[in-house]
């Protein structure tokens, strides 16, 4: 990470926001952040997350239903009613591990991949080409970075909203069984960034929405459907297989699943896997960022 | 044979009455105008005589056919340029063009015949293949207008045809408005620019809130509402009110604005040479014609453009 | 080159001509369609990953259904149902968002409306538009689950048909909602619909696993019908409880056929 910081021109070391975007800690206190170090003029990120936060508390109720009805529907059609039949046949996706344990340890990370793209998508073009948020923004002081970093740290208190509520209700139903499951949140948070920062630098690149449609249809979609979530990998061709591994989700589902199941199932994974899994999310979520700054730029300061 | 004839016209929005019993009549090859402030109830009496907004009340024919029955044949013989563009973006520039003349039930081979002239006539030959998105707002505005007149209609309603357009851009406009006059064509605008008014109209109505508060040819109106020339004086005072009586009985009427005042005269200069004489010295000083701007002030006791 | 000499006799179209109007706007269709034909593209795509997820993926961990007492192969009984769901989320998709954006951001229908077509005439083309594109789709889906062996009767062929009857419903009932759309986020809403249907209306398992309760509740739904239909299609399995399903279909489509002219003219023309 200190590699990357010192390839971002205007990256300020030692800036604990710093840290947490583009690094890996997924949940910080954003309290902890602000230090006497010097500042340079303007709001920062902080005056643009305000932005993205007044917007979320005037639009909120609208996205309950995507953010928190919807997995649980999932939860409830596939995990519940496909378990049901699932379970009562003589095979099952993992041995011992019950249908929906399988579902709710993996839609809480299709779910953050879910969110991640739902706000880095239309949210960022709209602000670029149709109501201009950010030519407005970039009259003041704030800076190209300040945008990036206050709309990802509003990514990341979406995701941590939406994996804390799934990880709630799913514990309380029992799909989860492991006090573990709650340390699943920040997993799914990383996995959830490892979108947010490359989409947001999809999103800042091209010319027309067009490309969202591609974006949900050819990569978002079939992520969501092979990456894990609904049944275990190796039920697919080898070659599928291989293109699952390269997919953050996969990784991230790979987490959740472990943590969520507990360490007495037969996903639970050893320290060094799990150090495979966090950097490899936190590679995307890294580079992703630093695209991103770049894609911005080249977008608003012509 | 009149075109458009509205007698007591009225459009109401529940309680809220936006064209308030108005008369109005346009002869075909007639070039008319309604003026007035935003508010006025231009747009509604637009959209009434276009036939996408039903009548509340009164009478109106169009082509002599009742816009609530006829509404089809009406629209089949009008060209209608909306105050906002509204073009189709997800095609090209000729494509706008294509599409829309299918609207009237043309064949694809009168179409065809007829979007290069009008593309010619609008100078957008060039930008045929075009993503309206990149074209100027003047260049949006002529493409609206080449598409109106797709359907060869006798009858163009123009609503507030060049508002948000540069100068230059409202010359080119007004140019090509001239010539669909010249060539038969009857014009029906709405516009709250005055000096458009009067480039413009043959004939026209100024409207305020949902009125007609006079009617007839804009050097008509100026002539019956305002004197010849108007001399504008500024002072150095926070209220103008104040220096009213500084210029007593030199003008046949003084109107006082935030920040100057506006004596009606016939001699402009003279008229100064009376302030001047008087030792009465304002900031500045200026003498103009009278316009249908003073006529709107006269009639309303308001500004046009605010 | 603008004449007054405009003929009011040709203009006037007389009924039978009528027809050419909604036809307009499908044309204008299909060639703003030229512009996103990616889009178009990859709309086929998404039901095809489905298919594959749920036919293999689950169906592995499934093994077979029971179906009247039948057992067939989870994708056999999973392929009707991802073609029926497919065409219902194409015709919401493009009678909500796409027309949305047409009623509100582009302003289309206005300057559709200044011409001489009418309300009616603009919901006909926009969802004879999107049945076209839905035609399209479900042949496609129908030839790729028949490559695949998840198909066994020709009675397959039929589903065409049921597809597109599904298509008019949701394209007339959707678009009839969207003109009630305050914002984008209330396409939310329209998610609030599609998901619980697309995940109960029979699709993934049989209606024989819910509740007595619940299966009246998932009987009452439309998907329901058009996912039964297909299903008993494309195994062969005719019988005449079959045209419940149609009549269903049908008065759910005239419904929606009826509220959006209403609701167009009521919005636009004002």
């Amino acid at each position: 990470m200190s590699r990357a910081d010192k390839q971002s021109p205007t990256a300020r070391p030692g800036s604990p926001g710093e840290v947490a975007l583009g690094g890996g800690s997924a949940v910080e206190d954003p309290e902890r952040e602000v230090g006497p170090a010097p500042r340079p003029p303007g709001g920062g990120w902080r005056a643009v997350f305000g932005y993205w936060f007044a917007v979320y508390k005037r639009i909120w109720r609208s996205t309950v239903i995507s953010s928190f009805l919807a997995p649980l529907l999932y939860l409830a059609g596939m995990g519940y009613g496909l378990g049901a039949l699932i379970d009562s046949g003589d095979r099952t996706a993992v041995p011992g591990v019950p249908y929906v344990a399988f579902v709710a340890t993996g839609l809480v990370a299709a779910q953050a991949m879910m969110t991640a793209s739902a706000e880095t998508t239309y949210n960022v073009f709209g602000a670029i080409k149709w109501l201009h948020t950010y030519d407005a923004m970039l009259v003041t002081p704030l800076r190209v970075v300040d945008l990036v970093r206050g709309h990802l740290v509003y990514v990341l208190m979406r995701l941590t909203l939406v994996a804390g509520v799934f990880v709630g209700v799913a514990l309380a139903l029992r799909a989860m069984d492991s006090a573990l499951a709650l340390v699943a949140v920040p997993a799914a948070v990383l996995g959830g960034l490892a979108f947010a920062t490359p989409i947001y630098a999809f999103s800042a690149t091209i010319d027309s929405e067009q490309g969202f449609n591609v974006l949900q249809r050819f990569i978002i979609m079939p992520l969501f459907l092979f990456s894990g979530t609904f049944f275990p990998l190796t039920q697919l061709p080898v070659g599928l297989q291989v293109f699952g591994w390269v997919s953050p989700l996969t990784h991230t589902v790979a987490l959740t699943r472990a943590l969520g199941l507990g360490p007495d199932s037969a996903l639970w994974l050893e320290p060094w896997r799990f150090a495979v899994h966090v950097a490899y999310l936190a590679l995307w979520a890294g580079v992703g960022y630093l695209l991103a700054v770049r894609a911005l730029r080249r977008r608003m300061v012509v | 044979m009149s075109l458009i004839r509205g007698t007591g016209l009225r459009k109401t929005f529940g309680d809220f009455v936006a064209v308030d019993g108005i008369d109005v009549e346009v002869a075909a090859g007639e070039s008319f105008g309604f003026l007035g402030p935003n508010g006025a109830g231009k747009t509604s009496t637009m959209r009434m005589i276009g036939a996408t907004s039903p009548v509340s009340g009164g009478q109106l024919r169009v082509f002599g056919m009742d816009p609530a029955t006829h509404a089809p044949a009406i629209k089949a013989r009008l060209g209608v340029v909306p105050q906002t563009d509204a073009l189709d973006e997800e095609l090209r520039v000729r494509e706008n063009l294509l599409v829309y003349g299918r609207y009237f039930g043309l064949s694809r081979e009168q179409v065809r015949a007829r979007t290069g002239p009008l593309l010619e006539f609008a100078q957008l030959t060039e930008k045929t293949d075009a993503v309206v998105e990149s074209l100027s707002g003047g260049m949006k505005r002529r493409l609206t207008i080449a598409r109106a007149l797709i359907n060869e209609p006798s009858l163009l309603l123009l609503d507030e045809p060049t508002t948000g357009l540069d100068p230059q851009a409202r010359h080119v406009l007004w140019d090509r408005l001239f010539r669909l006059k010249r060539d038969g064509v009857t014009l029906v605008l709405t516009t709250h620019y005055m000096d458009e008014a009067e480039q413009l109209c043959d004939r026209l109505v100024v409207m305020d809130r949902g009125r007609i508060v006079a009617e007839g040819s804009p050097r008509s109106l100026i002539a019956q509402h305002a004197s010849r020339e108007v001399l504008e004086l500024r002072f150095d005072a926070a209220d103008h009110a104040e220096r009213v009586a500084d210029v007593a009985g030199i003008a046949e009427r003084v109107e006082v604005l935030a920040d100057r005042l506006l004596l009606y005269v016939h001699d402009g200069d003279g008229a100064l040479e009376t302030v001047a004489a008087r030792g009465v010295h304002p900031l500045s000083a200026l003498v103009r014609r009278a316009s249908l701007e003073d006529v709107f002030l006269r009639l309303t006791g308001r500004s046009l453009v605010e | 080159m603008a004449t007054t000499s405009a003929a009011p006799s040709r203009r006037a179209l007389p009924f039978p001509v009528a027809l050419a109007r909604p036809a307009a706007l499908v044309e204008r269709n299909l060639r703003a369609a030229r512009h996103y034909w990616l889009t178009f593209v990859s709309g086929f795509f998404e039901p095809v990953f489905y298919l594959f997820a749920m036919g293999v993926g689950i169906g592995a961990l499934v093994g077979s259904v029971e179906v009247d007492g039948r057992e067939i192969p989870y994708a056999v009984f999973v392929a009707p149902a991802m073609m029926a769901t497919s065409a219902m989320n194409g015709a919401v998709y493009d009678s909500t968002g796409n027309v949305f954006y047409k009623l509100k951001h582009s302003k289309l229908y206005r300057s559709v409306l200044s011409t001489p077509l009418r309300p009616w005439d603009i919901a006909a083309g926009e969802i004879s538009w999107a049945l076209l594109r839905g035609l399209i789709y479900s042949a496609a889906f129908l030839l790729v689950a028949a490559v695949a062996g998840f198909v066994p009767s020709w009675w397959a062929l039929l589903a065409i048909p049921a597809c597109t009857l599904i298509g008019l419903g949701f394209a007339a009932v959707g678009m009839a909602a969207t003109t009630y759309m305050r914002s984008w986020n209330d396409m939310d809403y329209v998610q609030l619909a599609i998901l619980p249907m697309f995940l109960f209306s029979a699709t993934f398992y049989p209606l024989a696993t819910y509740p007595p309760v619940l299966q009246w509740v998932v009987q009452a739904t439309p998907l329901y019908h058009g996912v039964d239909l297909v299903r008993a299609l494309t195994m062969g399995d005719l019988h005449a409880g079959l045209l419940v399903h149609v009549a269903y279909l049908a008065v759910f489509s005239a419904f929606g056929l009826w509220a959006t002219t209403r609701r167009i003219g009521k919005l636009l023309l004002t």
